[in-house]
């Protein structure tokens, strides 16, 4: 069997410069990922704190020998931010992750990633982004494991990727709900999202923990872990696996996620060592099954295979 | 500009050609649209029917077929837009690539439109869909605002849509799981967005909760009025405050907007509401039928005469007035 692919996705969080630099420097040198996207896929108005660093850890994390992917803004609003876009799709000698359509049609004819943002749900949406040059496609999180066998059924020289570990982009919104929750509009946010390293914890009225603001997007309060079923998704097709950044210790989480890409540690000891390094973090793996994507199942049933 | 307006059965079809729209859409009765309610949507003879009725009133009718098809069943999108093309249908409304790349293989005559779960939000990604398939027109996200909509107006070759009265997503159409993180069922996947066989009412006390799956959306004190649990427009808590994190429970309404929106370049208005029944029908697009009237004399009364029929009795002109981001 080849070497599955671990990913390090893109940092969703609006971290300060100096985390975040420390957070690839760290992931350069200390995993055995071997892919790590840059690039801010949230909030446009966060890009100009990070992107003077970009060359630099980009760099960096290529002589470590990672592929590098650039990971594009999943709402594309204005003319300034298709400019950006416009400007990224002629970067040179980099991997560029699509998550609007918008790029794509810019992207025609270079290798590029199709990401989780866009929706490929079927055979024909596949097929089709897989005939236009799409080197990897990143499967949205809502999908059931039936269909993500279908995709791999059809997949060619494809490259399946799916998001193994972290709280699970769920709605992306023009408005900024931390703007919000702080009395404030987007346009004078004064970037209190910052607040919360790992989105702002929701709850309901009964304090149920529920979702996560980060921004302009809304997560998932739950983990998605989908460790038990990464052997049946290798046996399927799926060749990548991505872990979404939190701020907890992200070497230790990719070393773990390695060792079970690798039949070395099971689930159980996996979610042992997550509970010991953030205390406490609750797991789904819902959508998965076809069920609420909030609930935690673990072993799959008849009708989601 | 058009009046695009919602019929879920054939009376409200009815109902919306007699009170003046110019174009009536509906949906087949399954996961092929993205108002798949118990009890609403036509049948194959149904859809005849109608198209028949509406063309002999000078109304055209759309086809919305706008989830994204299930990986193995494709079949089933492929003969809504077979069956539509049949029926005779004035455009079909379409969301997923492979669908859309289907429809113009197949059928190259047809006028296709994107619809909003596309959530085509600017120049590039509306000339994807129309140099790659051809749709001649972009019903768009709720998330712009009027000057972004009249730049992007400026700088696009096809027909522009908006939503003009009704329920309102906060978020980007098409890019929401939160129905299905609650309830495994999606907007997407299975044309629903919280949908009622999921919720439950429970009385606590003098208040009423209001859930959706396993999650409180909101709690009424005996005062307040109980509204439907969809759960962007819930109460929550988040930094020890409780409120609407997203959105009020609010409706959109443009009237006061509409010359702008016409000046800003929009070709069609569109009113949201399959599952509504005839009366409202009726009342809506009656009362938008006499203000595009109006406006078309030099004429603007900025007043809306729908406010009773809003979700929570208020209403807002949404993401078009910037200050709603």
């Amino acid at each position: 069997m080849t070497r599955s692919r671990l990913v390090m996705g893109p940092v969703l969080f609006h971290w300060d410069e100096s985390r975040k630099i420390d957070f690839y420097n760290r992931i350069a040198d200390e995993t055995d990922v071997d892919t790590v996207h840059v690039g801010e896929v949230v909030c446009a108005k966060r890009m100009p704190f990070f992107d003077k660093h970009l060359p630099d850890v980009i760099e960096r994390l290529q002589r470590a020998g990672k592929e590098v992917v650039l990971s594009t803004l999943a709402l594309v609003m204005n003319e300034r931010e298709v400019n950006q876009l416009r400007d990224i799709a002629q970067m040179p000698g980099l991997l560029i992750e699509a998550n609007d359509v918008s790029i794509v049609r810019l992207l025609a004819g270079q290798t590029h990633m199709i990401g989780p943002y866009i929706n490929t749900y079927n055979e024909g949406t596949f097929s089709y982004f897989a005939d236009k040059g799409a080197k990897r496609i990143a499967l949205p999180w809502e999908l059931p494991m039936s269909s993500i066998a279908k995709l791999c059924n059809v997949r060619k020289a494809v490259e399946i990727e799916v998001q193994v570990f972290g709280r699970i982009p769920l709605a992306i919104s023009a408005r900024c709900y931390s703007a919000r929750a702080h009395g404030l509009h987007k346009d004078g946010c004064r970037y209190v999202c910052s607040e919360h390293q790992d989105g702002m914890d929701v709850e309901t009225l009964d304090e149920t923990p529920f979702l996560a603001v980060n921004g302009l997007q809304t997560l998932s309060y739950h983990y998605t872990e989908l460790s038990d079923h990464i052997a049946q998704m290798q046996d399927t097709g799926v060749s990548a696996f991505r872990l979404s950044p939190h701020s907890l210790n992200m070497t230790k989480v990719s070393d773990l996620y390695r060792q079970v890409l690798a039949h070395e540690t099971s689930p159980e000891e996996l979610r042992h060592h997550l509970n010991e390094m953030h205390f406490p973090m609750s797991f789904a793996d819902g959508f998965l099954h076809g069920v609420p994507g909030a609930e935690f199942r673990q072993t799959l049933d008849q009708r989601a295979e | 500009m058009e009046l695009v307006c919602p019929a879920g059965t054939p009376a409200s079809l009815h109902a919306a050609v007699a009170a003046g729209a110019d174009v009536v859409y509906c949906g087949f009765r399954d996961a092929t649209n993205a108002r798949n309610f118990p009890g609403l949507n036509f049948s194959r003879a149904e859809l005849r029917d109608a198209v028949e009725h509406a063309h002999k009133h000078g109304v055209h009718v759309y086809l919305a077929c706008n989830t994204y098809p299930q990986a193995g069943a494709e079949e089933i999108w492929h003969k809504a837009v077979d069956d539509a093309v049949a029926i005779g249908i004035d455009a079909i409304i379409l969301a997923d690539i492979g669908l859309l790349r289907y429809a113009r293989d197949r059928h190259p005559d047809a006028r296709l439109h994107l619809s909003v779960q596309a959530s085509a939000s600017n120049e590039e990604a509306i000339r994807f869909y129309h140099q790659e398939f051809g749709v001649r027109r972009v019903v768009l996200p709720r998330v712009l605002s009027l000057d972004e909509i009249r730049t992007l107006n400026q700088r696009i070759q096809v027909e522009t849509e908006v939503f003009a009265f009704g329920g309102m997503c906060v978020m980007a159409e098409g890019r929401c799981s939160l129905s299905s993180y609650a309830t495994g069922e999606s907007p997407n996947m299975n044309g629903v967005c919280s949908p009622a066989a999921h919720v439950h009412y429970e009385e606590r006390g003098d208040a009423t909760v209001s859930r959706l799956g396993n999650f409180t959306i909101n709690i009424y004190d005996s005062d307040e009025k109980v509204g439907y649990p969809t759960l962007c427009k819930g109460r929550f808590r988040a930094m020890d405050k409780s409120g609407y994190l997203f959105e009020e429970p609010t409706s959109l309404d443009v009237t006061a907007i509409l010359p702008e929106l016409a000046d800003a370049g929009v070709s069609a208005l569109k009113i949201e509401g399959r599952q509504r029944g005839k009366a409202y029908i009726s009342q809506v697009v009656g009362a938008f039928r006499a203000s595009l009237d109006k406006i078309a004399k030099g004429q603007h009364d900025a007043r809306s005469k729908l406010s009773t029929l809003s979700e929570g009795q208020s209403d807002t002109t949404g993401a078009y007035r910037r200050n709603w981001q």
